[in-house]
Protein backbone atom coordinates (compact mmCIF):
# COMPACT_ATOMS: atom_id res chain seq x y z
CA UNK A 1 0.00 0.00 0.00
CA UNK A 2 2.64 2.53 1.10
CA UNK A 3 4.94 1.35 -1.72
CA UNK A 4 2.26 2.35 -4.24
CA UNK A 5 1.91 5.71 -2.46
CA UNK A 6 5.70 6.21 -2.60
CA UNK A 7 5.75 5.64 -6.37
CA UNK A 8 2.95 8.19 -6.75
CA UNK A 9 4.90 10.80 -4.75
CA UNK A 10 8.06 10.22 -6.80
CA UNK A 11 5.99 10.60 -10.00
CA UNK A 12 4.52 13.89 -8.76
CA UNK A 13 8.00 15.15 -7.77
CA UNK A 14 9.45 14.31 -11.21
CA UNK A 15 6.50 16.01 -12.96
CA UNK A 16 7.09 19.14 -10.85
CA UNK A 17 10.79 19.21 -11.85
CA UNK A 18 9.85 18.77 -15.51
CA UNK A 19 7.26 21.56 -15.37
CA UNK A 20 9.80 23.88 -13.70
CA UNK A 21 12.14 23.26 -16.65
CA UNK A 22 9.26 23.93 -19.09
CA UNK A 23 8.42 27.22 -17.28
CA UNK A 24 12.02 28.44 -17.54
CA UNK A 25 12.35 27.25 -21.18
CA UNK A 26 9.08 28.98 -22.17
CA UNK A 27 10.70 32.28 -21.19
CA UNK A 28 13.16 31.84 -24.09
CA UNK A 29 10.31 31.78 -26.64
CA UNK A 30 10.17 35.60 -26.57
CA UNK A 31 6.39 35.44 -26.83
CA UNK A 32 4.42 38.59 -26.08
CA UNK A 33 4.02 39.49 -22.41
CA UNK A 34 0.33 38.51 -22.36
CA UNK A 35 1.10 35.04 -23.78
CA UNK A 36 4.11 34.64 -21.47
CA UNK A 37 1.94 35.47 -18.43
CA UNK A 38 -0.74 32.98 -19.58
CA UNK A 39 1.78 30.15 -20.13
CA UNK A 40 3.64 30.75 -16.84
CA UNK A 41 0.45 31.03 -14.77
CA UNK A 42 -1.17 27.97 -16.37
CA UNK A 43 1.92 25.88 -15.58
CA UNK A 44 2.05 27.33 -12.03
CA UNK A 45 -1.66 26.50 -11.48
CA UNK A 46 -1.09 22.94 -12.72
CA UNK A 47 1.99 22.52 -10.49
CA UNK A 48 0.11 23.98 -7.52
CA UNK A 49 -2.82 21.63 -8.07
CA UNK A 50 -0.41 18.65 -8.15
CA UNK A 51 1.10 19.69 -4.80
CA UNK A 52 -2.33 20.32 -3.26
CA UNK A 53 -3.97 17.15 -4.66
CA UNK A 54 -1.24 14.63 -3.86
CA UNK A 55 1.27 15.99 -1.32
CA UNK A 56 -1.50 17.71 0.69
CA UNK A 57 -3.98 14.87 0.02
CA UNK A 58 -6.71 17.22 -1.18
CA UNK A 59 -7.73 14.68 -3.83
CA UNK A 60 -9.11 12.45 -1.05
CA UNK A 61 -9.93 14.95 1.69
CA UNK A 62 -13.02 15.17 3.90
CA UNK A 63 -16.04 17.32 3.02
CA UNK A 64 -15.36 19.76 5.89
CA UNK A 65 -12.02 20.75 4.31
CA UNK A 66 -13.62 21.30 0.89
CA UNK A 67 -16.27 23.56 2.49
CA UNK A 68 -13.55 25.46 4.34
CA UNK A 69 -11.47 25.99 1.19
CA UNK A 70 -14.45 26.96 -0.97
CA UNK A 71 -15.42 29.53 1.68
CA UNK A 72 -11.86 30.89 1.59
CA UNK A 73 -11.95 31.18 -2.22
CA UNK A 74 -15.35 32.92 -2.00
CA UNK A 75 -14.00 35.46 0.54
CA UNK A 76 -10.87 35.92 -1.56
CA UNK A 77 -12.98 36.76 -4.64
CA UNK A 78 -14.94 39.32 -2.58
CA UNK A 79 -11.63 40.87 -1.43
CA UNK A 80 -10.33 41.07 -5.03
CA UNK A 81 -13.69 42.54 -6.10
CA UNK A 82 -13.38 45.38 -3.56
CA UNK A 83 -9.78 46.04 -4.66
CA UNK A 84 -10.80 46.20 -8.32
CA UNK A 85 -13.74 48.50 -7.53
CA UNK A 86 -11.30 50.74 -5.68
CA UNK A 87 -8.99 50.75 -8.70
CA UNK A 88 -11.72 51.77 -11.13
CA UNK A 89 -13.03 54.52 -8.87
CA UNK A 90 -9.93 56.76 -8.63
CA UNK A 91 -9.17 60.28 -9.82
CA UNK A 92 -7.41 60.73 -13.14
CA UNK A 93 -3.72 61.17 -12.35
CA UNK A 94 -3.83 58.79 -9.40
CA UNK A 95 -4.34 55.76 -11.62
CA UNK A 96 -0.61 55.23 -12.18
CA UNK A 97 1.93 54.21 -9.57
CA UNK A 98 5.23 56.10 -9.93
CA UNK B 1 -8.98 11.31 30.21
CA UNK B 2 -6.98 13.17 27.54
CA UNK B 3 -6.61 16.91 28.08
CA UNK B 4 -7.16 17.47 24.36
CA UNK B 5 -9.60 15.11 22.65
CA UNK B 6 -9.47 13.91 19.04
CA UNK B 7 -5.70 14.08 18.60
CA UNK B 8 -5.77 10.62 16.98
CA UNK B 9 -9.38 9.58 16.60
CA UNK B 10 -11.41 11.61 14.08
CA UNK B 11 -14.43 13.55 15.32
CA UNK B 12 -17.78 12.09 14.27
CA UNK B 13 -19.08 15.35 12.77
CA UNK B 14 -16.07 16.44 10.67
CA UNK B 15 -14.40 13.08 10.11
CA UNK B 16 -11.10 14.80 10.97
CA UNK B 17 -8.83 14.82 14.00
CA UNK B 18 -8.58 18.32 15.53
CA UNK B 19 -5.06 19.11 14.42
CA UNK B 20 -5.89 18.48 10.77
CA UNK B 21 -8.91 20.80 10.83
CA UNK B 22 -6.80 23.35 12.74
CA UNK B 23 -3.97 23.42 10.21
CA UNK B 24 -6.42 23.81 7.31
CA UNK B 25 -8.05 26.77 9.11
CA UNK B 26 -4.58 28.27 9.54
CA UNK B 27 -3.75 27.61 5.86
CA UNK B 28 -7.02 29.31 4.85
CA UNK B 29 -5.83 32.45 6.69
CA UNK B 30 -2.48 32.11 4.91
CA UNK B 31 -4.25 31.94 1.53
CA UNK B 32 -5.91 35.28 2.38
CA UNK B 33 -2.55 36.78 3.48
CA UNK B 34 -0.58 35.78 0.38
CA UNK B 35 -3.66 36.35 -1.81
CA UNK B 36 -3.81 39.96 -0.62
CA UNK B 37 -0.13 40.44 -1.42
CA UNK B 38 -0.47 38.82 -4.86
CA UNK B 39 -3.43 41.14 -5.51
CA UNK B 40 -1.25 44.08 -4.44
CA UNK B 41 1.35 42.95 -6.98
CA UNK B 42 -1.26 42.79 -9.77
CA UNK B 43 -2.70 46.22 -8.90
CA UNK B 44 0.75 47.83 -8.69
CA UNK B 45 1.84 46.24 -11.96
CA UNK B 46 -1.36 47.24 -13.80
CA UNK B 47 -0.99 50.79 -12.52
CA UNK B 48 2.70 51.17 -13.32
CA UNK B 49 3.82 53.15 -16.35
CA UNK B 50 6.88 50.87 -16.64
CA UNK B 51 7.56 47.50 -15.06
CA UNK B 52 10.93 45.72 -15.32
CA UNK B 53 11.13 42.09 -16.50
CA UNK B 54 12.09 40.14 -13.37
CA UNK B 55 15.11 38.61 -15.14
CA UNK B 56 16.66 42.05 -15.65
CA UNK B 57 17.04 42.50 -11.87
CA UNK B 58 16.89 38.96 -10.48
CA UNK B 59 18.91 35.81 -11.17
CA UNK B 60 16.74 33.22 -12.96
CA UNK B 61 19.28 30.38 -12.38
CA UNK B 62 19.23 31.05 -8.62
CA UNK B 63 15.42 31.24 -8.60
CA UNK B 64 15.25 27.97 -10.58
CA UNK B 65 17.74 26.35 -8.20
CA UNK B 66 15.67 27.40 -5.19
CA UNK B 67 12.50 26.07 -6.87
CA UNK B 68 14.17 22.67 -7.34
CA UNK B 69 15.34 22.78 -3.69
CA UNK B 70 11.83 23.44 -2.36
CA UNK B 71 10.18 20.79 -4.57
CA UNK B 72 12.82 18.26 -3.43
CA UNK B 73 12.14 19.21 0.20
CA UNK B 74 8.41 18.65 -0.35
CA UNK B 75 9.19 15.15 -1.66
CA UNK B 76 11.47 14.36 1.33
CA UNK B 77 8.81 15.76 3.71
CA UNK B 78 6.10 13.49 2.33
CA UNK B 79 8.52 10.55 2.60
CA UNK B 80 9.20 11.44 6.24
CA UNK B 81 5.47 10.95 6.87
CA UNK B 82 5.37 7.75 4.76
CA UNK B 83 8.30 6.40 6.84
CA UNK B 84 6.28 6.82 10.04
CA UNK B 85 3.30 5.08 8.41
CA UNK B 86 5.75 2.23 7.70
CA UNK B 87 6.81 2.34 11.38
CA UNK B 88 10.42 3.29 10.65
CA UNK B 89 11.74 6.08 12.88
CA UNK B 90 15.24 5.78 11.39
CA UNK B 91 14.01 6.47 7.86
CA UNK B 92 11.83 9.29 9.17
CA UNK B 93 14.84 10.94 10.80
CA UNK B 94 16.82 10.74 7.54
CA UNK B 95 14.04 12.23 5.40
CA UNK B 96 13.19 14.93 7.93
CA UNK B 97 16.91 15.74 8.27
CA UNK B 98 17.14 16.18 4.48
CA UNK B 99 14.04 18.40 4.52
CA UNK B 100 15.60 20.67 7.16
CA UNK B 101 18.94 20.84 5.31
CA UNK B 102 17.22 21.69 2.01
CA UNK B 103 15.20 24.42 3.73
CA UNK B 104 18.39 25.89 5.23
CA UNK B 105 20.00 25.76 1.77
CA UNK B 106 17.00 27.66 0.36
CA UNK B 107 17.36 30.37 3.04
CA UNK B 108 21.15 30.48 2.52
CA UNK B 109 20.77 31.03 -1.25
CA UNK B 110 18.10 33.66 -0.66
CA UNK B 111 20.12 35.54 1.94
CA UNK B 112 23.74 35.25 0.80
CA UNK B 113 23.38 34.98 -2.99
CA UNK B 114 20.32 37.14 -3.58
CA UNK B 115 19.53 39.65 -0.80
CA UNK B 116 23.05 40.63 0.34
CA UNK B 117 24.48 41.11 -3.22
CA UNK B 118 21.41 43.25 -4.01
CA UNK B 119 22.06 45.43 -0.98
CA UNK B 120 25.72 45.74 -2.09
CA UNK B 121 24.43 47.04 -5.44
CA UNK B 122 22.14 49.46 -3.57
CA UNK B 123 18.97 47.65 -4.65
CA UNK B 124 16.71 48.39 -1.70
CA UNK B 125 12.91 48.06 -1.31
CA UNK B 126 12.69 51.86 -1.34
CA UNK B 127 14.31 52.06 -4.79
CA UNK B 128 11.35 50.93 -6.91
CA UNK B 129 7.85 49.49 -6.68
CA UNK B 130 9.11 46.21 -8.19
CA UNK B 131 11.85 45.83 -5.56
CA UNK B 132 9.41 46.80 -2.78
CA UNK B 133 6.95 44.05 -3.72
CA UNK B 134 9.81 41.59 -4.44
CA UNK B 135 11.34 42.01 -0.98
CA UNK B 136 7.91 41.97 0.72
CA UNK B 137 6.72 38.77 -0.98
CA UNK B 138 10.00 36.84 -0.85
CA UNK B 139 10.82 38.14 2.65
CA UNK B 140 7.48 36.99 4.04
CA UNK B 141 7.90 33.65 2.26
CA UNK B 142 11.43 33.24 3.65
CA UNK B 143 10.05 33.86 7.18
CA UNK B 144 7.54 31.07 6.55
CA UNK B 145 10.40 28.78 5.46
CA UNK B 146 12.27 29.70 8.66
CA UNK B 147 9.16 28.93 10.74
CA UNK B 148 8.90 25.55 9.00
CA UNK B 149 12.57 24.82 9.77
CA UNK B 150 12.02 25.52 13.48
CA UNK B 151 8.95 23.27 13.66
CA UNK B 152 10.58 20.48 11.63
CA UNK B 153 13.80 20.72 13.67
CA UNK B 154 11.75 20.29 16.86
CA UNK B 155 10.03 17.20 15.45
CA UNK B 156 13.38 15.85 14.22
CA UNK B 157 14.97 16.34 17.66
CA UNK B 158 13.21 16.58 21.06
CA UNK B 159 9.68 16.27 19.64
CA UNK B 160 10.46 12.80 18.24
CA UNK B 161 10.34 11.38 21.80
CA UNK B 162 6.57 11.16 21.37
CA UNK B 163 7.11 8.29 18.90
CA UNK B 164 7.92 5.96 21.84
CA UNK B 165 4.74 6.73 23.77
CA UNK B 166 2.16 7.84 21.16
CA UNK B 167 3.30 6.83 17.66
CA UNK B 168 -0.05 7.57 15.95
CA UNK B 169 -0.27 11.03 17.47
CA UNK B 170 3.31 11.76 16.40
CA UNK B 171 2.53 10.58 12.84
CA UNK B 172 -0.43 12.97 12.78
CA UNK B 173 1.82 15.81 13.95
CA UNK B 174 4.20 15.14 11.05
CA UNK B 175 1.28 15.08 8.63
CA UNK B 176 0.24 18.53 9.92
CA UNK B 177 3.81 19.88 9.68
CA UNK B 178 3.90 18.43 6.15
CA UNK B 179 0.70 20.22 5.13
CA UNK B 180 2.25 23.51 6.22
CA UNK B 181 5.50 22.71 4.43
CA UNK B 182 3.75 21.83 1.14
CA UNK B 183 1.81 25.09 1.37
CA UNK B 184 5.11 27.00 1.64
CA UNK B 185 6.30 25.12 -1.48
CA UNK B 186 3.01 25.90 -3.26
CA UNK B 187 3.39 29.65 -2.58
CA UNK B 188 6.92 29.58 -4.05
CA UNK B 189 5.61 27.78 -7.16
CA UNK B 190 3.58 30.94 -7.87
CA UNK B 191 6.18 33.46 -6.64
CA UNK B 192 8.94 32.16 -8.90
CA UNK B 193 7.32 32.78 -12.32
CA UNK B 194 5.53 35.95 -11.20
CA UNK B 195 8.66 37.67 -9.87
CA UNK B 196 11.54 36.11 -11.80
CA UNK B 197 10.14 35.31 -15.24
CA UNK B 198 7.39 37.78 -16.13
Amino acid sequence: MMQKESKKYIGVGLTLFLLTAVTVAARQLNAGIALAICIALMIAIFKGSLVASFFMHLASEKKAIYILLLSTIFLFIIMIGFILIGRVNVYEGLSHVP
Amino acid sequence: MDAIPYTIKPREDTGLYNGRLGIWLFLASEIMLFGALFSTYVILRLGALEWPRGASLLSVPLGTFNTVILITSSVTMVFAWVSLKERSLGKYKRYMGFTILLALLFIGVKLFLEYIPKFHHHHYPSQSTFLAIYFTLTGLHALHVLGGVLVNAYFWGPGAKMWKTEPERFTNRIEIAGLYWHFVDLVWIFLFPVLYLL
